[in-house]
């Protein structure tokens, strides 16, 4: 038997959560007070958890890397928030997001933590608009929505390309509240290096104070990770400098099972990269797809000829693009969902069509001219003109495309020096969101009792690949609607236990282990900075256990890691002293965990012996080279267990899938 | 529009922490491509010190897609550097013409103290914020309908505008009275202009601008600095919904 219980209600899947809240444990709010809960990470999960946990009446310490809780990388999510609101009209309910969101994710996510998101959504955004959240609205002053990849309903929240900033900022606005009213205290520039565990509990956690460098201790009756995703394995992704895996690492090495680290999501629509010297990668939102046709060359000589400089795109005729994605999905088109496009992508590249003109010349077009024409006309005919001339639909077609995506033109124009309006966006594949992470039950509480983990630190809701604008969804859905009744279920046998103490001596040996690593990487003699090593790290990972994965790559990624860790520990120079603030010392600590965590990727997508979602082996493909699921032996949950140093020596525990309300089939976007 | 690569010397301002006593250093730095952002030529740069084991520059930064407000500096005396709606995460080399020499100082202002290097610390913000920048709703799940308060679409497009504001500073750094009245007209004006926000809009404009003051940020004497410097543009007009705002709140709070 499995050491995996997912703790899953009995019932009907639309039964469920409303039962199983109704009949967990209550917290009085007499006994709040005297419950101490911490919170790593302010993004959407960690500062909607903070904030209602403080409005209970708990007692909160919030802790963010970053210099203030708004700057956590929810903030740059551009495109938008799901929600099954149906106010379109287009036959959306519970039941179609819910639906949508496990067959986007390949069929590898549990039915009942997919559904109870889908039932929450709704709240979210009534939540978000009582706060003052800014959405876009349509002229008659009820709320927009538009289309995202893998759906065929508009169920999509927005506030122009900036929706994850406005979200952020709601949850922060609520955040702010609680520190002002001295319920939740908040501690920025603060790192979290260890888990504290008394007696197999979670208890506890010691972070570095960035800026003077001194080791805290701070005591919980529990612990909620809310620390974000692990995309940065990669060295360029499209996270923020500073996201890390090494909270949900702590945690990990402590004892929390780490589950499905290889469902990376490759978003089809970045910027390319431009060279050696580049330290990030940036998102073009998806929503850009609504408006924008995907296409290169059909001939490789116009693709050559394009990259020298000798052809413009717009000087090639319809009839000489390829728009691959209408081609091979004509029912979902350019919204097929983004591990498709990705892929999509990947394959015109090799076979020559790319692009850019860059190393690898891999880049495709998102073109807008025929929006343009469209949105023009239509625009041209609400005013009454329904002559207009070929350049009155084509300046009121700009100014339309402004008004939905012009912080997104603009932000695209200041990177490339190339204007959108007028050439189509040069985009290619980058990595961008982890599906896996820290293993949790239906609870979301981790293998480690009371250890929560929300947001993109957990596994749970996503399965092999996660649709676009579900990532806030879920975000808020555990920190407002999820956690606040979990975790008081198992915080309802500790109104007895009193002030956790500091003192003790796993406080004691936790403090000196972080300071040992510390004091041994400040005073290496090596000779190469981290990013080096990172740098060979992300290589390794986007050759390897990138887009397409196949078992020789698989096994030698491992090695090469295994290797790559040895060099590491040995040659790493880390400049500057521990009692002050210092970037390098902060880069090391991460990157060490992000080296442990890169083999342990790719030891999960050798044993995943079929393709999923993000998850691209080489071997399982069909003859049209789609994706070949074998549900027969994988549909299981893969958790990894710490066994010390040695990655290689992780142990793999199957939480097996069971679909009892949905028809498990194959995932056709034709 | 390739990219080139350009030779520049930096003269970059260090400081060991809040008490030490700083100063410029100058470095020069080969072969930074065009294409290139403001602090990847950074990271070019450290890195080169790094392996002359000498100390790195300490800047703040994050996202690195001009969003999360993190990344300050002021670049040949300006807020977030030589281009227009920008912040210096989104400003690229190819600004700077070969052979350059560029200024690069931390922001300045009184509210701001630095902690090292280009860092400095902006928590008064966040404490503004405390004092009144929220709309005072519990999460419970059982608020109203979100469509069942339909808002004016211009109304919501202006206090959408107001919230673009991602607290960078470059407003106070590059005000001559290091003043907050574009960051806090900012959030004022996004409440002020939707229904939710009106029923404590008194309490709300008293205290921030309350806490500003405590703050030590000084007074605006509308300029315009800041709306120039503004990498989202965030206009003046909320400055002035700002005073309005607190006139009123003044003329009716009985406190």
């Amino acid at each position: 038997m499995s050491i995996l219980d997912s703790k899953i209600p009995a019932g009907n899947i639309s039964d469920k959560w409303t039962d199983y809240k109704d009949h967990l444990k209550l917290v009085a709010p007499n006994n709040r007070p005297k419950i101490d809960i911490i919170v790593v990470g302010t993004g959407l999960a960690g500062a909607s958890a903070a904030a209602s946990l403080g409005e209970m009446g708990y007692n909160v310490k919030a802790f963010c890397f970053q210099d203030s809780p708004r700057r956590a990388h929810s903030i740059a999510a551009q495109g938008g928030i799901n929600a099954a609101k149906n106010y379109q009209n287009d036959g959306d309910s519970v039941y179609r997001l819910f639906y949508d969101t496990i067959k986007g994710g390949d069929y590898r996510a549990r039915e009942a933590n997919v559904h109870r998101l889908a039932e929450v959504s709704s709240s979210i955004i009534d939540q978000c608009v009582a706060q003052g959240v800014p959405f876009a609205r349509e002229y008659g002053g009820l709320l927009d929505n538009r289309s995202f990849g893998g759906t065929q309903v508009q169920r999509t929240f927005y506030a122009a390309g900036q929706t994850g900033q406005q979200l952020l900022l709601g949850a922060y606005s609520a955040l702010s509240r609680q520190i002002g009213l001295g319920r939740v205290k908040m501690y920025n520039r603060h790192e979290m290096l260890e888990l504290v565990k008394v007696d197999g509990k979670a208890r506890g956690i010691i972070a570095r104070n960035l800026v003077t460098g001194e080791l805290e201790r701070h005591s919980a009756h529990a612990v909620v990770l809310a620390s974000g995703g692990y995309g940065n394995v990669y060295f360029l992704s499209t996270n923020a400098m500073g996201s890390n895996v090494t909270a949900a690492w702590k945690a990990h090495k402590q004892g929390a099972l780490f589950a499905n680290p290889c469902y990376v999501q490759i978003h089809p629509t970045c910027v390319p990269v431009h060279g050696t010297n580049q330290a990030k990668l940036t998102l073009m939102s998806e929503s850009l797809r609504n408006s924008g046709r995907i296409w290169v060359p059909k001939k490789k000589e116009d693709a050559e000829a394009i990259r020298s400089g000798k052809l413009k795109p717009t000087e090639l005729k319809e009839e000489e693009r390829d728009y691959y994605l209408e081609r091979k999905y004509p029912a979902f088109g350019n919204l097929v969902p983004r591990d498709v496009a990705s892929r999509a992508a990947k394959e015109v590249c090799d076979e020559g069509r790319g692009i850019e003109a860059n190393d690898t010349n891999e880049g495709v077009y998102l073109d807008f001219s025929t929006e343009i024409k469209n949105k023009g006309k239509q625009a041209a005919y609400a005013a009454g003109d329904h002559n207009p001339s070929e350049e009155k639909i084509i300046t009121l077609g700009k100014k339309w495309l402004e008004e939905k995506y012009g912080n997104l033109f603009q932000m695209y124009q200041k990177i490339t020096d190339e204007n959108p309006y007028e050439t189509p966006m040069k985009i290619y594949p980058a990595v961008h969101y982890t599906m896996g992470g820290v293993w949790v039950d239906y609870n979301l509480q981790s293998s480690i009792p009371g250890c929560f983990v929300t947001g993109e630190a957990n596994f749970s809701d996503h399965g092999a690949n996660r649709l676009g604008a579900s990532a806030l969804m879920q975000g808020l859905a555990d920190g407002y609607f999820v956690l606040p009744y979990t975790i008081s279920n198992y915080l309802a046998d500790e109104i007895r236990t009193g002030k956790i103490s500091t003192e003790s001596s796993e406080f004691e040996v936790a403090e000196n282990n972080v300071k040992s690593q510390i004091d041994k990487f400040l005073s290496n003699n090596g000779t190469k900075s981290v990013d080096y090593f990172h740098k060979k790290l992300g290589l390794i990972m986007w050759n390897k256990v990138g887009m397409g994965r196949n078992a020789q790559g698989l096994q030698e990624a491992i090695n090469e890691i295994d290797q790559l860790k040895k060099d590491f520990y040995i040659d790493v120079y880390v400049p500057g002293s521990n009692d002050e603030l210092n970037p390098q010392l902060e880069k090391a600590l991460r990157v060490a965990d992000l080296i442990d965590l890169g083999q342990l990727m790719a030891m999960d997508a050798l044993q995943r012996k079929e393709s999923c979602g993000g998850h691209f082996r080489e071997e399982y493909q069909d003859a049209e080279g789609e994706t070949l699921r074998d549900d027969e032996n994988f549909s299981f949950v893969g958790a990894w267990e710490y066994k010390g140093d040695d990655i290689k020596q992780e142990q793999l525990h199957k939480e097996e899938l069971k679909y009892e309300f949905i028809k498990i089939a194959a995932r056709n976007y034709k | 529009m390739a990219a080139k690569t350009i030779n520049i010397t930096l003269k970059i301002w260090r400081q060991k922490n809040c008490n030490s006593k700083g100063n410029m250093e100058t470095y020069t730095l080969n072969d930074v491509s065009t294409a290139s952002s403001f602090l990847e030529m950074l990271d070019q740069l450290n890195e080169q010190l790094i392996n002359d084991k000498k100390e790195p520059v300490a800047f703040d930064h994050d996202c690195r897609e001009g969003i999360c407000g993190m990344c300050s500096l002021y670049i040949n005396g300006r807020a977030h550097g030589p281009d227009n709606g920008v912040t210096t995460c989104q400003l690229h080399m190819r600004m700077f013409e070969d052979g350059a020499t560029i200024y690069v100082e931390p922001w300045r202002s009184a509210a701001f103290p630095v902690v090292k290097d280009l860092v400095v610390d902006r928590s008064a913000f966040d404490r503004i914020q405390q004092a009144g920048g929220f709309v005072s709703v519990n999460t419970s799940g059982r608020t109203m309908d979100a469509n069942a308060i339909p808002i004016p679409k211009e109304d919501a497009d202006k206090a959408f505008e107001a919230a673009a504001c991602i607290g960078c500073g470059a407003c106070v750094a590059t005000c001559k009275n290091g003043s907050a009245m574009l960051f806090v007209g900012a959030k004022v004006s996004q409440y002020a202009l939707l229904p939710q926000g009106k029923v404590e809009a008194t309490q709300r404009a008293l205290n921030m601008v309350r806490q500003m003051d405590d703050e030590g940020f000084g007074n605006c004497t509308n300029t315009g600095a800041c709306e120039i410097e503004c990498p989202k543009g965030i206009s003046l007009d909320n400055i002035a919904r700002l005073n309005r705002e607190f006139l009123k709140a003044s003329l009716v709070s009985n406190k």
